[in-house]
């Protein structure tokens, strides 16, 4: 069966820029960001929602993007963890990631920083309990967990 | 998405929703915040030849008051729900609930309706509208009715739903604060191994006790309800009804957990959420 006639124009803003992407409404947000706006940052791990990876932010709620149709994205606001580091700085998350070692194979992290920002935005001294259960749709295969808190924990201070 | 072809619509008002499922018959399935659907058709699990995407259905979305009665539009979602300071006050089961369900990206897309008709038999709103006694506003080709929860789960992911019916809302009555959510879950999925919803009224002097998980569908735990009838909620009484938890039901088996393992945690559960509820006063 032929689905080009299907396609549709959305129009929405990423990291800041207006695009216009052309697809099938049913594509994955996250095939979007990766294939056609070449933001490979955005990872897929399990593709079901089980993961986390592919986490980003649509008009600041973290969401996965791989089961996120495109045509839910028209008319808004994403960020992405490109979207993260501005003016060539790197954000106090990510700087907290890296002075703690919160990242091994790296997979998760675009997700788990982006998880992390929006905790951090509505609650900016998490307890314990609260960082677990605000990065608890984030999985990270190399159980790395403890320094991933300790990021957190360390960016609040940042 | 690596599925079977479909094609894709996406209706602005209930009525347009409705004339393309009449339209496409069985080929057809509503497509709310796709978190059990999209994983299940990137499976092939399910393979609808027609979408029908209900997040621009501005109607179905939404919490309000009327008759004295709540009503939650079928797509809202876990975290509007989980957020709602009118349904803190006036119905807090459900402010319970919410934040227990999933992680934080599946409470941003997955919607109350969607759960609810999908019917998974380990998902987290089924005991909660059980033990509400909410009622399911169904709209469809020839109007509206209203399915009482006690009837809408049939079986494993079946509802009363009919072919060209969409769940509109639900609508629950308020209660007071001595209510509770008490959940075991699967840690990967955050599934229910084992959830139990507890209503306590006190002006009727009664308790309503539904269990999620352990079962094809969730149910209320009448038993334990009848236990407690006609007395005061003392450790000892709560304990002694807790026991027959699970009694009459047939168990679920599986990798996650034996059916002694599920009638175990059913007990462990009522008698937590009971406890729990009664104390809230």
């Amino acid at each position: 069966m032929d689905r080009s006639g299907m396609n549709v124009r959305v129009m929405c803003r990423v990291n800041g820029a207006n695009v216009t992407i052309e697809a099938h409404p049913m594509m994955r947000l996250l095939d979007a960001l990766r294939s056609k706006l070449r933001l490979t940052g955005t990872k897929e791990g399990c593709g079901e929602g089980e993961c986390g990876a592919c986490a980003v932010l649509v008009d600041g709620d973290l969401v996965n993007s791989c089961l996120f149709p495109l045509l839910h994205a028209e008319g808004t606001a994403i960020t992405t963890i490109e979207g993260v580091a501005a003016g060539g700085r790197l954000h106090a998350v990510q700087e907290a990631f890296l002075a703690c070692g919160g990242a091994q194979c790296g997979i998760c992290t675009p997700g788990m920083v982006l998880a992390a920002i929006t905790l951090l935005e509505r609650n900016p001294n998490p307890t314990e309990a609260e960082v677990k259960a605000g990065l608890a749709g984030n999985l990270c295969r190399c159980t790395g967990y403890m320094r991933i808190f300790e990021a957190v924990v360390s960016a609040c201070r940042r | 998405m690596i599925s079977a072809p479909f094609d894709y619509h996406r209706p602005s008002s209930l009525a347009e929703a409705l004339s393309l499922l009449a339209r496409h018959g069985d080929d057809a399935r509503v497509l709310a915040g796709g978190h059990s659907l999209v994983p299940a058709m990137k499976l092939r699990l399910a393979e609808p030849r027609v979408l029908v995407d209900l997040s621009r259905v501005a109607e179905l979305r939404g919490i309000s008051e009327k008759d004295g009665r709540i009503v939650i539009g079928a797509m809202t979602t876990h975290a509007e729900l989980a957020s709602s300071s009118f349904l803190a006050a006036k119905c807090p089961l459900l402010t319970e609930t919410a934040p227990q369900i999933g992680d934080i990206q599946v409470r941003n897309k997955g919607t109350i309706g969607g759960s609810l008709a999908h019917a998974d038999p380990a998902a987290d709103w089924p005991p909660v509208a059980l033990a509400l006694d909410a009622e399911m506003e169904v709209a469809g080709p020839s109007g509206s009715r209203m399915i009482a929860a006690a009837g809408f789960f049939t079986d494993i992911m079946q509802t009363a739903l009919r072919p060209g019916e969409v769940l509109r809302a639900i609508r629950v009555r308020p209660t007071g604060p001595s209510v509770a959510y008490v959940k075991t879950e699967q840690k990967a999925s955050g599934f229910a191994l084992c959830g139990v919803a507890v209503v306590v009224d006190r002006a009727a002097n009664r308790v309503s006790v539904a269990i999620t998980g352990i079962a094809a569908t969730p149910f209320r735990a009448s038993q334990v309800e009848r236990a407690l009838e006609g007395g005061p909620l003392t450790a000892e009484r709560i304990g002694e009804a807790a026991r027959v938890a699970a009694a009459g039901a047939q168990l679920l088996s599986d990798m996650h957990g034996s059916a002694d393992y599920r009638a175990h945690l059913a007990q462990v559960n009522v008698r937590r959420a009971i406890v729990r509820a009664s104390a809230r006063t």
